[in-house]
Order: structure tokens, then sequence, then C-alpha cells
């Protein structure tokens, strides 16, 4: 029954999202302001593990291929699936619940347990609007750091595959262009974008809706990042079934 | 002006306000008393709209609330200043970037005449060097100080304050509330004024409503309350033992 509350009370945050406008002026300020804390913030983290992770991938798929009949350009081509259609768009996403889902979460959870969202409320702002649609139009953007991502990944393991002499460049090269379908690229980036929204409004209601302390923001955000994790997970579940299977 | 007619409200089974009606003058400091858990905060947040009644009606300068439209009920809100209990302030923002905030989401004017109305507001609460501090720089008096100016630098016409010296020491106290006063009688703004502050009594206490268990157990001011023969209004003023020992010298004649 609470669950089933709190799906309801998420549903009408989102309409209220949508609802009055906070002034245009003031918007663009706050997207770009959000940009720079949610998306630019994220890249470091993000381009460190991509590249590694994308490293990984290649010398556990090197290390495995003792059949001489299997083509070294396999490594490549395990490296540029795996990356593509799940490491960047799913495994960031969950690592960026943890960042970005915490971090949206404790803010607007401060805000609330400071009065701050009473003070805009009293004013006469649309509260909801004010703090999350900025969020949800920055994160339109999210599928530019998978992308970002995917480059990265694939440039560790070209670097661990023919730095570590595990294949020749040319043939990791006609690895990663082997089989290759557009469509692939196609799904990765639909699921992108709909995790892009579950990143943005999951954690902001965890925070909006908060009640109590301080302490309340710290377990507000563990819930938040437990909570958007499993949607990603599930949806990442039913996307592929709809879209690939 | 503000009227309070028959207000009821309640959460659950829980009976809060038992039909409240009181009229808060223009001009005036109006303190609504009462012991934690008497209603007090539930009666402004009902006068402000974040609750709804069940039953009563609030007035602004005579129109009912709960008749006005969405678009009307913005508008009002524009007009209303509110102090929080702890300031509320955006810690994002300086001080002078939360005292501008709602100038620029509510005008049009030019960011030189939104500094000036700003640079003009923070000097009337004595904050003239601190406008590019951040709240967390600033100590609590001057972060209620900062409240304020936020929330008279629209020009409201209803003040509502939050129990405003909440944490603060007996003096920077006196000077919030005489701050508030003044601004109340300078903007002739209809203040509200939440409080359990006995110096704020003594203060500005021109005009008061004491809230005892949801109703409305007495009305007077500050010249009064000390005064007054009423068993509930003096088992709570004189519950501080301060008070307490002033009227047993009074009574012996020191």
């Amino acid at each position: 029954m609470k669950y089933l509350q709190s799906i309801g009370e998420y549903f009408l945050m989102l309409k209220g999202i949508f609802g009055r406008m906070t002034k245009r002026s003031v918007l663009s300020n706050l997207i770009f302001k959000e940009i720079d804390e949610l998306i630019i913030g994220s890249l470091g983290i993000v381009a460190f593990l991509s590249f590694f992770i994308g490293a990984v991938v290649a010398l556990q798929t090197a290390l495995n291929l003792n059949n001489p009949l299997i083509p070294k350009s396999l490594i490549a081509f395990a490296a540029r699936q795996s990356i593509i259609l799940e490491f960047s768009p799913t495994f960031i996403s969950i690592i960026m619940a943890g960042k970005v889902g915490s971090f949206i979460t404790s803010s607007i959870g401060s805000m609330r347990v400071t009065e701050q969202i009473d003070a805009l409320e009293v004013m006469g702002i649309n509260s909801l609007n004010y703090l999350v649609f900025p969020k949800i139009i920055a994160m339109l953007t999210y599928p530019f750091v998978i992308a970002i991502s995917m480059f990265l990944g694939i440039l560790g393991a070209y670097t661990a595959a023919v730095m570590g002499g595990f294949v020749a460049p040319d043939i990791f090269v006609q690895g990663l262009q082997e089989d290759f379908d557009a469509y692939h690229l196609f799904y990765a980036f639909f699921k992108t974008f709909l995790f892009a929204m579950i990143l943005a409004t999951i954690p902001s209601y965890h925070g909006y809706y908060m009640k109590g302390g301080s302490l309340e923001v710290g377990k507000a955000s563990t819930t938040s990042f437990v909570w958007t994790s499993v949607v990603i997970i599930i949806t990442n579940y039913i996307v592929t079934q709809l879209l690939l299977s | 002006m503000i009227e309070v007619k028959g207000l009821h409200k309640s959460f659950g089974e829980e009976h809060i306000l038992k039909g409240i009606d009181f009229v808060f003058d223009t001009g005036k400091t109006n303190l609504v008393i009462g012991q934690s858990g008497s209603g007090k905060s539930v009666l402004m947040k009902c006068m402000l709209g974040l609750f709804t009644p069940e039953k009563g009606t609030i007035e602004y300068d005579g129109k009912a609330y709960s008749t006005f439209t969405d678009e009307q009920k913005r508008e009002l809100r524009q007009e209303i200043g509110m102090l929080f209990q702890g300031g509320a302030l955006f810690d994002s923002m300086t001080v002078e970037e939360n005292v501008m905030f709602p100038l620029r989401m509510f005008t049009k004017k030019r960011k030189r005449e939104l500094k000036e109305r700003v640079d003009e507001v923070l000097e009337r609460v004595n904050l003239n060097d601190s406008g590019k501090k951040y709240p967390a720089e600033i100590s609590g008096g001057m972060q209620k100080r900062v409240a304020i100016a936020r929330a008279i630098v629209n020009r409201p016409k209803y003040l509502f304050c939050d129990e405003p010296n909440s944490g603060l020491d007996p003096h920077t106290a006196t000077v919030i509330d005489n701050l508030i006063h003044e601004l109340t009688v300078e903007y002739d703004i209809t203040t509200v004024v939440i409080t359990h502050d006995m110096n704020s009594l003594l203060e500005i206490g021109e005009k008061i409503a004491f809230l005892k268990d949801g109703v409305l157990a007495w009305t007077g001011d500050k010249s009064q309350i000390f005064k007054t023969d009423d068993q509930t209004v003096t088992d709570f003023v004189y519950s501080s033992d301060l008070f307490k020992k002033v009227k047993e010298a009074q009574r012996q004649g020191l």
C-alpha cells in the first residue's frame, strides 16, 4: 500500500513539475548551473571508469581466448558490444545514481529540512518546477556523457589489447567494425534517455517528499540510490526485451 | 488587515484549531502566543494557504482566501513576506542574491534597479557590507536580518514571522523584534508574529492572541497581559522564572 502511494505521489510530482513555469530568464540560469553540476561535474569519474573498464574487458577476453581457431579480432568485437550495449548506458547510469542521484536527493532534502522549499512556495513559486525541471533539462545532455564513455571505453580496450601485445592494431580495428549494427546504437541511446529521466526524477522525489532532519537526508539519499538503481535495472530489462529480442 | 473567522483544522483524529476568530490589524505587530502544540504554527500555515482549513474563512482585506482563483492566490503570495524560524535562506546564493531573489522572480526591472533596491534594503537592516557573503559565513542574527530584508524587498502588504527570535541571544533578539516593529510601521504592513518569547511580548506586542489547545483563550495587548487575572494566561506568562520573580518583587513592593 505504501509503495502504491509512493508511485502515485511520484506521478503527481511529475505533473507538478510541468505545472506553472518559472520565469524563463531565471530558469535558463538554473539549467546551465545544473548542467555544470550534474553533467560536467561527472565527466571525470565517467572518463576514468570507462577507460579502465574498457581495458579490463579487453584483457579478460584476450586472456580467455585460448583456442587458436577463434580470431583475435573477437577481443575488439566483444569489447565494442559489451561497452555499447550494456557497460556505458547501464553500468555508468548505476554509478550516476550514486553520484548524481545522491547529490540531487541530499540537496533538495536539505532545502526541505531548512524550510527553503516552504519559502519558495510562500513566495508563490512552483517549487517542483523551480527545483526539478532544470535537472530534467540538464539530464537531456546525459547521452553525450554516455557517448564519451563509449569512446573512452573502446579506447581503453584498444590500449590494453594493443599495448599489451594481445592483438595487432589493424586486427583490433577490423574487429571493431565486424557485424556493426547501427540499431544497437539507437537501442543504447534510447535507454540512456530513459535512464536520464529516471536519474533526474526519482532522486528528486526522494528529496522533495522527505520528512525529518539531517539524519533523514542521509537515509533518503541511500533509499534514493537503491530505488534509482532498481528502476534502471528493471527498465533496462524491459527495453532490451522490447527492442532486441 | 487579515481576519480569521471560525477557523477549524484537524489532522486525522486530532483537532488542532477549534474555531479561531481574530482580526490582525494593519500597521500593527500582531502576536500569536501559546505553548508548543497550541496550534500557532498551524494557524499561520492556514493563513499562508499551506494548509486548507475544514471550516471557517481567512479574509485578506475583506476578500475570502477560499474564493481566490489560482492566479489571485499567486498574486496574494507575492504580497506576502515571510520570515522563517531558521531564516530559510538559499545556501547556494550570496546575501545579495537571496535578497534580490523575489525581485528577480516577480519584477521586470533592470539589474541596476534591482541592485539599488537590494542595497537600500540591506542598508535598512544594517547589513551593507555583507552582500557578497554566503549565509554560512554570517551569524544567526545576521541571517535573520537577511531573511527580513528578503521578506520586505518586494514591499509586501503582509509580513509573517515564525518564531523570529529562536536561537538568538537576548540582545540580538531585541534588535530583530525592534526591526520587525519599525518595518511594520514604516511600510504600514499587517505583521503576524508567532512566538513564545516573553521579551517579544514586552517589546512589540501591540495586539496579542493567546492560543491554548487550539482555542483563542485571550486577546489584548502588552500592557494588559501582565495585569490580567485570566489564569490560563498568567500560568503561561509566569511560567518563566524571571517573570515569576518580577511578579513576586512587585507584590512585595520592591
